[in-house]
């Protein structure tokens, strides 16, 4: 989490917000507590929630119930035009009838901002984004990396403290969403606004974020740093949708301190257990999982699952192998390329510690509500 | 994407001598244009010079009764406030049928066409007596306990009658632009601090222009030639172009005088249209477009 220091942008406060739909709720109680400053991304697949919910902050949907504060003051039943907050959308939403220069001058003249003073105020905000060339091209002569840097120079150059991003990278290609990513990541430390980012893709919310709130069926899962949500997943949700993941079902038995698990015959023991009476699931990091020729020997006190090698994927630095277990169910490997090879089909044994096995409750939704 | 960012077609795909095949499936309409438009029209012009013998005598004596150009005056005002009064009748009209579902939407466009399937004089009739002074209107002002007002054989009569059966033409165009208007666009304005009445004039509007063009300059120049709506509801104070052309023509045969006020219609129209180009010109037609 980042401290306030000296921070431009403002706090939101979400307390148990609830936004219905006749008899669906896209939003459940959701709680959440955004820094003055901080990058926070609204994760999850889509019908999750996360979209409603930056539509709750920036006034364009009204909520059920619930708290909603901006800077400290409750901004319920503050139309959109009054609560002063950047938008960047997914569809660029950029003025096809006015020049770019015209289009990031538009908040400012509304605010009834001189001449002069406007026209350095969007040439500065052109310029953060790398768009200072183009102030009088038409937004049709853009492409769409261009069009959405202009709507986000339009959405800052009236100085939001709070600035929200729905999806902004979402219809444009690999390479330069990487590229905009960082440049937003810049603007970001540059300006000490508060951003709230809304993404469904989990590792451009690794990229940006400070902290990340886990979206399911209108409800967070969990909000931590993208280190957090990874090594520490509270649900088997979260740990599905953050990086890739192996999941172990089998007839659990617990002592007081480690939980058992026996897959097709083979009992493998993680040093933890879960309380409550829910089933309990191994989830393990596709890292902590090691892959070895039957019969080699292991570290000890590794446990051991046999299995067959169901695919190979060379990935460059890395390969990644799905090993199809005695149940039925794949497990997902990442091995450096130093170490051995494995073929398809080859049999093989999947080696890794009590410790690093993550007890969850079982949840039949986490795999469902996979896109 | 604007049509400008498309790739243009290379000239490869266009193998040579076989361009004219887009104009061959063209040829029936272009007959059929040559034949019905382009002949009379050339017609009109050649009698109109020629009858009763060589001369621009028509276009002397056109220009010499100042009826003739009082009456051509009058024709392009009447159809300018035909215009004026379908844009503001049509607008909210086309608004609400890019805001309902498709079932209300299906009802109102219904509503538009239905009038186009009556025949134009059962309509002008009806509001002939709709509008007569002892009509429906009168009489219920008079209900009310208002003076009657006098709206048959008036120019207020014949724009009502005229906007009413020109309205589809409006509303139609209107719509078809303002359907493609990203609606996600007022969304963003507000964000950016417009209310929506600012949002409104600074976006929709500007976007919706282009529809409100077209349909201004279809509804102009077919009431530029509309004869029946101003003969049955106008009065002699109220008589348009068509009107005296069909006197002239019909009834005292002269075909050259005729001919020469059609001529004077139809130039006067370019000229008024080649001054609006500019205006309704714009760099962000294809643009607003989801």
């Amino acid at each position: 989490m980042k401290p306030a220091q000296q921070s431009k942008g403002a706090a939101i406060d979400l307390e148990s917000v609830s936004k219905a739909y006749g008899g669906f709720k896209a939003l459940d109680g959701v709680s959440l507590r955004i820094e003055p400053g901080e990058f926070m991304t609204l994760l999850g697949p889509s019908g999750s929630g996360k979209t409603t919910t930056l539509n709750v902050v920036a006034g364009f949907t009204d909520l059920t119930s619930g708290k909603l504060l901006v800077g400290g003051k409750n901004v319920v039943g503050v139309p959109a035009h009054k609560r002063n907050i950047g938008v960047v959308f997914q569809h660029y939403a950029l003025f096809p009838h006015m020049s770019v220069g015209r289009n990031v001058a538009y908040p400012l003249t509304l605010r009834g901002v001189d001449q002069a003073t406007r026209q350095a105020r969007v040439a500065r905000a052109l310029d953060m984004v790398k768009m200072g060339d183009f102030a009088h091209r038409y937004p049709s002569e853009l492409s769409g990396g261009q069009q959405q840097r202009v709507a986000l120079a339009r959405a800052i150059v009236f100085d939001p403290p709070l600035l929200l991003m729905d999806e902004p990278l979402g219809a444009l290609d690999k390479k330069l969403r990487e590229w905009l990513q960082l440049e937003i990541k810049r603007i970001h430390r540059e300006l000490g606004t508060t951003f709230v980012y809304v993404t469904h893709d989990q590792e451009e919310a690794l990229v940006l974020s400070d902290r990340i709130a886990v979206f399911n069926r209108g409800r967070i899962e969990q909000v931590g740093t993208g280190r957090q949500l990874y090594d520490e997943p509270a649900t088997l949700f979260v740990g599905r949708f953050i990086g890739d993941s192996t999941v172990l079902r089998g007839e659990a038995r617990s002592d007081g301190t480690s939980t058992a698990l026996t897959i097709a015959g083979e009992t493998v023991t993680a040093s933890t257990r879960i309380n409550g009476d829910a089933r309990p699931v191994m989830l393990l990091r596709p890292e902590k999982l090691a892959i070895r020729r039957p019969g080699q020997s292991a570290a000890d006190g590794a446990n051991r699952l046999s299995g067959t090698i169901a695919e190979a994927i060379y990935l460059g630095s890395e390969s990644k192998y799905e090993v199809k277990l005695a149940d039925g169910s794949a497990a997902i490997v990442r091995s450096p390329l130093t170490g051995e090879s494995f073929g398809l089909g080859e049999p093989v044994e999947l080696c890794f510690h009590g410790a690093d096995a993550k007890l969850l409750a079982d949840d039949s939704t986490a795999d469902t509500t996979l896109t | 994407m604007s049509a400008s960012e498309l790739p243009t077609q290379p000239a490869a795909d266009v193998r040579p001598g076989r361009a004219w095949r887009p104009f061959a499936l063209t040829a029936p309409a272009l007959i059929l244009l040559v034949a019905v438009i382009g002949y009379p029209l050339f017609t009109i012009v050649l009698r109109s010079l020629s009858e009763p013998e060589w001369g621009v005598q028509n276009y002397v004596w056109f220009f010499g009764a100042p009826i003739n150009l009082t009456v051509l005056q009058r024709t392009f005002t009447i159809s300018a406030w035909v215009t004026i009064v379908c844009v503001i009748c049509a607008y909210p009209y086309a608004y609400l049928m890019t805001a309902v579902g498709p079932r209300v939407r299906l009802v109102l466009v219904l509503c538009v066409l239905i009038p186009f399937w009556v025949s134009g004089v059962v309509r002008t009739l009806s509001w002939v007596i709709l509008l007569q002074d002892s009509g429906v209107i009168n009489s219920l002002l008079r209900l009310a306990g208002f003076d009657g007002i006098r709206l048959i054989r008036t120019q207020t009569g014949v724009v009502i009658g005229m906007a009413q059966v020109l309205l589809p033409f409006m509303i139609l165009p209107l719509y078809s632009v303002m359907k493609g208007i990203d609606l996600r666009l007022m969304r963003a304005a507000q964000s950016l601090g417009a209310r929506p009445s600012r949002a409104f004039f600074t976006v929709y509007l500007p976007l919706s222009l282009p529809g409100v063009y077209a349909g201004a300059i279809i509804v102009f120049i077919l009431a530029l030639g509309f004869y029946i709506t101003p003969a049955l509801l106008g009065g002699p104070r109220s008589t348009m172009l068509s009107t005296l052309v069909q006197t002239q023509v019909l009834s005292l045969l002269q075909w050259g005088r005729g001919g020469a006020m059609g001529v004077v219609l139809l130039v006067t129209t370019f000229v008024l249209l080649a001054l609006a180009a500019p205006v309704m010109r714009s760099r962000y037609r294809e643009a607003g477009r989801r």
